[in-house]
């Protein structure tokens, strides 16, 4: 069985307790979306301050266990300043990183379509051990979802 | 038979033996399984693995229809499933009256579905209450979106307990009540018996939810004062794939089938169709014949113990429980629900810290403690407790104190990691 610690790194536990870039933004100017995982009852709303095609400030409030606020905090600090292309990007690898298939044993592992090298992921990283534990995916995914679909109101 | 709540002093169940009898606690590699999730489903007996297994081993084929030895063999299985089920609950009419479906939710779908078509008209009351799980809730949400039914609520203390104070308001014009027997959340056991003297008074028929109750209390239909009752069979050591709905003969005999097809009907034509007599009207195709005897085998397996002997091994799980997590835990642990011990099932919810419960259940993983992390189905009872999600863990006859010592020993190991 995976440990405690491949889960909860102490970069996830900081972000849990301070987590950054919490708060609204009055909608408009701002964006939003709303997030759910049914699962657990997670919620979280992700506010974007949009300039052009560049993410210039974001905000991220709700309720949730430990790896979904800290996957939100995480999330805000990296994709705060860049542009929709490299935010795309960033959702691309992270998605893979999470994305698990099994292996012969029937072990859950890690499956990567495409090419990316850590330092790409940065801080990031530390939510790598979550596919060790597969019902947690959705908690680590739940904040990127929820900017992808704020993105997609806009543009619909 | 014997009634099943004469005893009056319990003996106490010998769960060391008892463990001996379940699998589950066998194979684990020599790793400790705390198994503190029997709410959501309980562990299985090897009496009832085997009688499934010996009934398709040695005489499966279809029931009602054969008429050649292993099918009448199938068919008396099944049939004697039934009646001892029924009976296990009271039923007057066990053979009659006993209904098998998928789940307590179809039980629920079915009464929900067949009282509109049958029974009920547009602008009909139906009583529920805050507390109940989304299986006692979204049928009747469905037949108010769909058929115009109206419903009202029975709220929610803040000690947990059932708000009646204006009871007589809430089911004046009422045509049903439906409410659970035993909160799967709060542990809160409504006083059914009173609720459904005041129900009938008003003229509403009752429904009891009896998921969480069935499977750890004595339980008497007539006593309850119920009009039909729905429970579910993995909760009780029954293999899942099975549920009950039991009701009063007369009233399944005025409401219309649910679903049609083969076995529910006793004639038809390019024109219509005649039901069957009870309880096969209910019962549309071939049914879950190795569930429902599988569900027989676990009712003796209860049975043998003595229900109240249930009920009195919980009852002492639950005092220590709560003794041992208030005493190392004090103020950092909200327990939900009513205080006094007599007035709860064996579940407990609770809040830890501000630890979330999603990562409450992840620790006590690695320790072999199995806790339910979540809104348990119950959305709306979780809005009112003003929280999202809660962990809990919850009792059978196979759980000792060794497994809140590991529930407790686990929670302190969260809070050192959490700090
Ligand atoms: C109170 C209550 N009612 C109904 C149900 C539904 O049972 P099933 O899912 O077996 O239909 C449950 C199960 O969680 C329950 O706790």
């Amino acid at each position: 069985m995976p440990g405690l610690e491949d889960l909860y790194r102490e970069i996830i536990l900081d972000h849990y307790r301070n987590p950054r870039n919490e708060g609204t933004f009055p909608t408009p100017p701002a964006i939003k979306a709303e997030g759910h995982n049914p699962l657990c009852g997670d919620e979280l709303t992700v506010f974007l301050i949009l300039d052009g095609d560049v993410i210039k400030d974001i905000h991220i409030t709700g309720q949730g266990c430990s790896i979904s606020r800290s996957s939100a905090s995480l999330m805000s600090v990296a994709v705060k300043g860049k542009s929709l292309k490299e935010v795309d990007h960033l959702l691309k690898i992270f998605k893979s990183m999470m994305s698990i298939s099994t292996n012969a044993s029937g072990e859950p592992e890690a499956v990567e379509p495409i090419e990316y090298s850590e330092r790409e992921l940065g801080e990031l990283i530390a939510l790598q051990g979550v596919v060790k534990f597969p019902v947690r995916i959705k908690c680590a995914t739940l904040s990127w979802n929820t900017l992808v679909q704020a993105l997609e109101d806009r543009a619909s | 038979m014997e009634r099943m709540n004469t005893p009056t002093t319990a003996t106490p169940l010998n769960v060391t033996e008892i463990r001996k009898d379940f699998p589950i606690f066998t194979h684990q590699n020599g790793k400790a399984l705390y198994f503190l999730d029997s709410a959501a489903s309980s562990q299985k007996p090897l009496s009832v693995l085997q009688a499934m297994d010996n009934y398709y081993s040695t005489t499966h084929a279809n029931v009602h229809r054969g008429v050649y030895q292993i099918a009448e063999h199938a068919t008396e299985l099944y049939e004697g499933a039934r009646v001892k089920i029924g009976r296990f609950i009271g039923a007057p009419n066990p053979a009659r009256e006993t209904i098998f479906t998928k789940n307590a939710t179809e039980s629920i779908n079915l009464l929900s579905t067949c009282l509109t078509r049958g029974r009920l008209k547009k602008g009909d009351v139906v009583v529920l209450t805050e507390m109940e799980h989304h299986a006692n809730l979204v049928p009747w949400l469905i037949a108010k979106e769909q058929f115009g039914i109206e419903l009202r609520y029975i709220k929610v203390d803040s000690e947990g307990y059932l708000a009646l104070d204006n009871i007589d308001e809430i089911l004046s014009g009422a045509k049903v009540l439906s409410v659970t027997l035993a909160s799967n959340v709060l542990g809160t056991l409504p006083p059914v018996a009173h609720l459904a003297e005041l129900a009938h008074k008003h003229g509403a028929i009752v429904i009891g939810d009896g998921a969480q109750f069935v499977p750890h209390m004595v339980t008497d239909v007539t006593d309850l004062g119920l009009d039909f009752l729905a429970f579910t069979g993995h909760k009780m050591l029954g293999p899942t794939g099975i549920g009950v709905l039991w009701g009063k003969s007369e009233l399944l005999e005025a409401l219309p089938p649910f679903m049609g097809g083969g076995d529910m009907i006793t004639d038809v034509t390019l024109d219509g169709f005649t039901p069957n007599e009870l309880p096969w009207k209910f019962e549309a195709g071939t049914p879950p014949i190795a569930e429902a005897i599988g569900l027989g085998a676990a009712v003796d397996y209860l049975q043998d113990l003595g229900m109240q002997n249930i009920r009195e091994h919980e009852i002492k799980l639950l005092s220590y429980a709560f003794e041992r997590l208030e005493s190392n835990f004090g103020k950092n642990i909200v327990i939900h629900g009513p205080r006094n011990i007599q007035d709860r099932g064996g579940v407990i919810s609770f809040d830890f810290r501000d630890i979330h419960p999603h990562d409450i259940s992840q620790i006590l993983d690695q320790s072999g403690v199995c806790v339910r992390a979540g809104h348990h189905c119950a959305k709306p009872l979780m809005r009112h407790l003003g929280i999202a999600a809660t962990a809990r863990a919850s009792f059978h006859i196979y759980n000792e104190p060794a497994d809140v010592d590991a529930l407790v020993d686990a929670l302190g190991k969260a809070q050192a990691f959490f700090g």
